[in-house]
C-alpha cells in the first residue's frame, strides 16, 4: 500500500493505533485513491457487499424460525410466512435476494471481461473473485434445496446425481453426500449446515478480494495504468462513496419491486407443493442464474463429460488471465474483440435460455453450437486474437490527451461518456 | 444518459427471457383472465368476496381438501375475510379436534378453538387417495401459489369443465377439463348453480362462486399480500426520494472537480 504515513490525531487514538493500526485501515479506506473515470459499471463492487451482507442478515433470522427436518421443513417455512412477524418480508427478501445477488454478480464479471479487470496484475483478485462466484452458486443451490418443494427435492436429485457419474467411486461418493441412498432428511439436514458456513467463507474470500485489489488498485475504463495519487484519482470517500450510494439505491428500487410486487416471479411454482420423492416434476429445472451451466450440462450426450464440460465452463474463467494474450486491457481500444465480447454474451444468453427448455430437437442442437462457441471464445479466439489483433493507440493518461490521432475519437467518446455520466 | 439507455436494455434483456420462459413452459390452452381485485400496486382483496370464498371452500372443497397451514384465528386477522372474533369463534366451535392428553392420561374430542389448525377432511394421505379413486387432493393451502398462473389457473380450471372432444376416449371418474394439464382431471366439476346460499344474497353462480374461492384461496397462500403491497407502496416512495436526494449531492460532491474530465 503507497499509502502515506498516517497517525492519529488524539492521545488515545495514537495509542490504540501503535497496537492494532485499525485507524491507519480506516485512513486507508477513506484516502483510497480511485480512477475518477470509474463509470457506473464500476457501482456493483458496492452492491455485491451490500447483497451479501443482506443475505446473512435475513439468513439468520430465518435460520431462527427455520428447521431442518425432511417432515417440518415445509411446514416452518409456510410458518416464517403466515405467523413470524414480517417473516414474509424476510423470506421475499432473502429469496429474491439470491437472484439480485446473482444479476449483479453477473454484471460484475462482464465489466471485468470487457475492461480487462482480470489482466495483469489484477490475476489474483479475478481468481477469487471466481472462487467466490462457485461459492454463490454452491450455496444458492443448497438454499433453494431447504423449503423442501418439489424443485427442491428433484434438484437436488439431479444435481447430487452428477457424481454418481465419476467413474469407479462415483456411486459411493453421492452416497456419502446423500447421507443415505436417497435425497433424504440427512440430505437436507447436511444442506442447511452448509448452507449457513459457506457465506461466511464467501465473507472472508470478500476481505481477500478487496485486500488484493487495494494492492494495484481499480483497473479503470480506459484500462491504463496510471499515477496513484494524481490528478487521475479522487479519494474512495466522498467520491466514490456517494456514487456508489446512488447506484445501490436504484438497483434497491428494481429489488424492492420484485420483493413487494412480483415476490414469485423468479422462482418455480413447483416449489410451493411439498417434496415427493414418489412424483416426478414434468420439467426439473434450476433457478435462472444456474440455467446457462444446465444447458452446457445437458449439451453433451455422455454424461460423464457433461458433468466435466460444466465444471469445464468455470474452469476456463479461472485460467482466463492466461488464455487472453491481449496486453490491451479495455475493449475501447480493441476494435475485433469488442466484436467477440458481444457475441459472448450472447451466447450465454442463449444458453440460459435453452437451459430452461426441454433438451430435445432444436434446443438441443442449439445448446450444442452454443456451449462449443463459448469454449471456442475462451480456449481459440482469445489466445489468438491477442496476438493478431491491431489495437487502437492508448492514452497517456485519463486526463492527458493521447499521442497520435486515432485514439483521439475513442478518447473523446469516453469523456463524453462520463461526462454525461456524471 | 447512455448509462440508463444500457441499464434499460439490460432490464428489457432479462425480462424478456423470464418472459420467453414462461410462454414456453404453458403449452396448455390460454387461461382464462380475471381482473382480480389483489392485482396491481394496490391490490386489496375484496372482503365480501372472501367471505363468500370461504363459504364455498367449506361447503364445497372442504370435503376433499385441506387447508392445513390455516388456523381458525387467521379468518379474523386484518386482510383477510374479516369475521369478527366470535364469528370465527363461531366456525371454530363447529369442529372437533383431539386433544389431549389429560390428567387421566387420555385423548379427548372438543370444540375447536381460534389457536387451532384447520381440521383436515382425512387423517392422511393415504386415506385422502383411498377416499378419492387414486387422486390425492392436493392441500389448498398454497395451492394458488403452486400452479402456473395462479389465480387465474384456479378459476379456468373451476370453469374449464366442458364434453371432451369427439375421439378422446376417458376412463371412469376421469373428467374433461380445458385448462388442466393433459386435459384430464380426477375430480368431477365441483360447482354448480345455487349449490350454496350465500347470506348476502349474492347469486350464486359458478362464474360467482369460482371467482369467490379463488379469491379465498388467493388469500390463504398469501394472507399478508395487503401488507406487503402498501409497505411496499411506501418503501418505493422512500426509496424514490432518497434516491433523488442523493443524486443531488452526488452531484454537489463531484461539482468540487475543476476538470470533470
Amino acid at each position: 500500500m503507497s499509502d502515506h504515513e498516517y497517525t492519529p490525531k488524539s492521545k488515545v487514538g495514537k495509542w490504540f493505533n501503535d497496537r492494532l493500526p485499525l485507524l491507519t485501515l480506516a485512513n486507508h479506506l477513506t484516502d483510497y485513491p480511485t480512477p475518477k473515470n470509474l463509470n457506473y459499471w464500476w457501482t456493483f463492487g458496492g452492491i455485491l457487499t451490500f447483497c451479501l451482507i443482506t443475505q446473512i442478515i435475513t439468513g439468520i433470522v430465518l435460520g431462527m424460525h427455520y428447521v431442518a427436518h425432511a417432515d417440518l421443513a415445509f411446514q416452518s417455512v409456510e410458518h416464517i410466512m403466515r405467523d413470524v412477524n414480517y417473516g414474509w418480508l424476510i423470506r421475499y427478501v432473502h429469496a429474491n435476494g439470491a437472484s439480485m445477488f446473482f444479476l449483479a454478480v453477473y454484471i460484475h464479471i462482464f465489466r471485468s471481461l470487457y475492461y480487462g479487470s482480470y489482466k495483469s496484475p489484477r490475476e489474483v483478485i479475478w481468481i477469487i473473485g471466481m472462487l467466490i462466484y462457485f461459492l454463490m452458486m454452491a450455496t444458492a443451490f443448497m438454499g433453494y434445496v431447504l423449503p423442501w418443494g418439489q424443485m427442491s427435492f428433484w434438484g437436488a436429485t439431479v444435481i447430487t446425481n452428477l457424481f454418481s457419474a465419476i467413474p469407479l467411486v462415483g456411486e459411493s461418493i453421492t452416497n456419502w453426500l446423500w447421507g443415505g441412498y436417497s435425497v433424504d432428511n440427512p440430505t437436507l439436514t447436511r444442506f442447511f449446515s452448509l448452507h449457513y458456513l459457506f457465506p461466511f467463507l464467501i465473507l472472508g474470500l470478500v476481505v481477500l478480494h478487496i485486500w488484493a485489489l487495494h494492492v494495484p488498485g481499480n483497473n479503470n475504463p480506459i484500462g491504463i495504468d496510471i499515477k496513484k495519487p494524481s490528478k487521475d484519482t479522487v479519494p474512495f470517500h466522498p467520491y466514490i462513496v456517494i456514487k456508489d450510494a446512488f447506484a445501490l439505491l436504484i438497483f434497491l428500487l428494481i429489488f424492492a419491486f420484485f420483493v413487494f410486487f412480483s415476490p414469485n416471479i423468479l422462482g418455480h411454482a413447483d416449489n410451493y407443493i411439498e417434496a415427493n420423492p414418489l412424483v416426478t416434476p414434468a420439467h426439473i429445472v434450476p433457478e435462472w442464474y444456474l440455467l446457462p451451466f444446465y444447458a452446457i450440462l445437458r449439451s453433451v450426450p455422455d454424461k460423464l463429460l457433461g458433468v466435466i464440460a460444466m465444471f469445464a465452463a468455470i474452469f476456463v474463467l479461472v485460467i482466463l488471465p492466461w488464455l487472453d494474450t491481449s496486453k490491451v486491457r479495455s475493449t475501447v481500444f480493441r476494435p475485433i474483440y469488442k466484436q467477440f465480447y458481444w457475441f459472448l454474451v450472447a451466447d450465454v444468453l442463449i444458453l440460459g435460455y435453452v437451459g430452461a427448455m426441454p433438451a430435445e430437437g432444436l434446443y438441443l442442437l442449439i445448446a450444442r453450437v452454443a456451449t462449443a462457441y463459448y469454449f471456442a471464445h475462451f480456449l481459440i479466439i482469445l489466445p489468438f486474437l491477442g496476438m493478431k489483433e491491431k489495437t487502437t493507440p492508448l492514452p497517456l493518461s485519463i486526463t492527458e490527451p493521447v499521442l497520435g490521432g486515432s485514439a483521439d475519437m475513442a478518447m473523446a467518446k469516453n469523456n463524453l461518456d462520463f461526462k454525461e455520466k456524471l | 444518459m447512455k448509462i440508463y439507455l444500457k441499464l434499460t436494455f439490460l432490464f428489457f434483456i432479462i425480462s424478456s427471457l423470464i418472459l420467453s420462459r414462461a410462454i414456453a413452459a404453458g403449452e396448455q390452452q390460454e387461461l382464462l383472465k380475471v381482473d382480480w381485485s389483489f392485482k396491481s400496486f394496490f391490490g386489496k382483496f375484496d372482503r365480501a368476496s372472501l367471505q363468500r370464498g370461504y363459504q364455498v371452500y367449506t361447503e364445497v372443497c372442504a370435503s376433499c381438501h385441506s387447508l392445513k397451514h390455516l388456523s381458525y384465528r387467521n379468518l379474523a386477522e386484518k386482510g383477510g375475510p374479516e369475521f369478527t372474533e366470535l364469528e370465527a369463534k363461531a366456525i371454530a366451535s363447529n369442529f372437533e379436534v383431539t386433544d389431549g392428553p389429560n390428567s387421566d392420561g387420555e385423548m379427548f374430542e372438543r370444540p375447536a378453538k381460534l389457536s387451532d389448525k384447520f381440521v383436515m377432511p382425512y387423517s392422511n394421505v393415504q386415506e385422502a387417495i383411498a377416499a378419492n379413486g387414486g387422486a390425492y387432493p392436493p392441500d389448498m393451502s398454497v395451492l394458488v401459489k403452486a400452479r402456473k398462473g395462479g389465480a387465474n389457473y384456479i378459476y379456468s380450471v373451476l370453469m374449464g369443465y366442458d364434453d371432451p372432444p369427439a375421439g378422446m376416449e376417458l376412463d371412469d371418474g376421469v373428467y374433461y377439463n380445458k385448462y388442466m394439464y393433459g386435459n384430464k382431471i380426477k375430480m368431477s366439476s365441483p360447482l354448480d348453480d345455487d349449490i350454496v346460499e350465500y347470506a348476502d344474497g349474492t347469486k350464486a353462480t359458478v362464474d360467482q362462486m369460482a371467482k369467490d374461492v379463488t379469491t379465498f384461496l388467493q388469500w390463504t397462500a398469501e394472507p399478508h399480500l395487503e401488507t406487503r403491497h402498501k409497505l411496499g407502496f411506501r418503501v418505493i416512495i422512500y426509496l424514490s426520494v432518497l434516491t433523488i436526494l442523493v443524486y443531488f449531492s452526488m452531484k454537489k460532491i463531484w461539482s468540487r472537480i475543476e476538470t470533470k474530465v
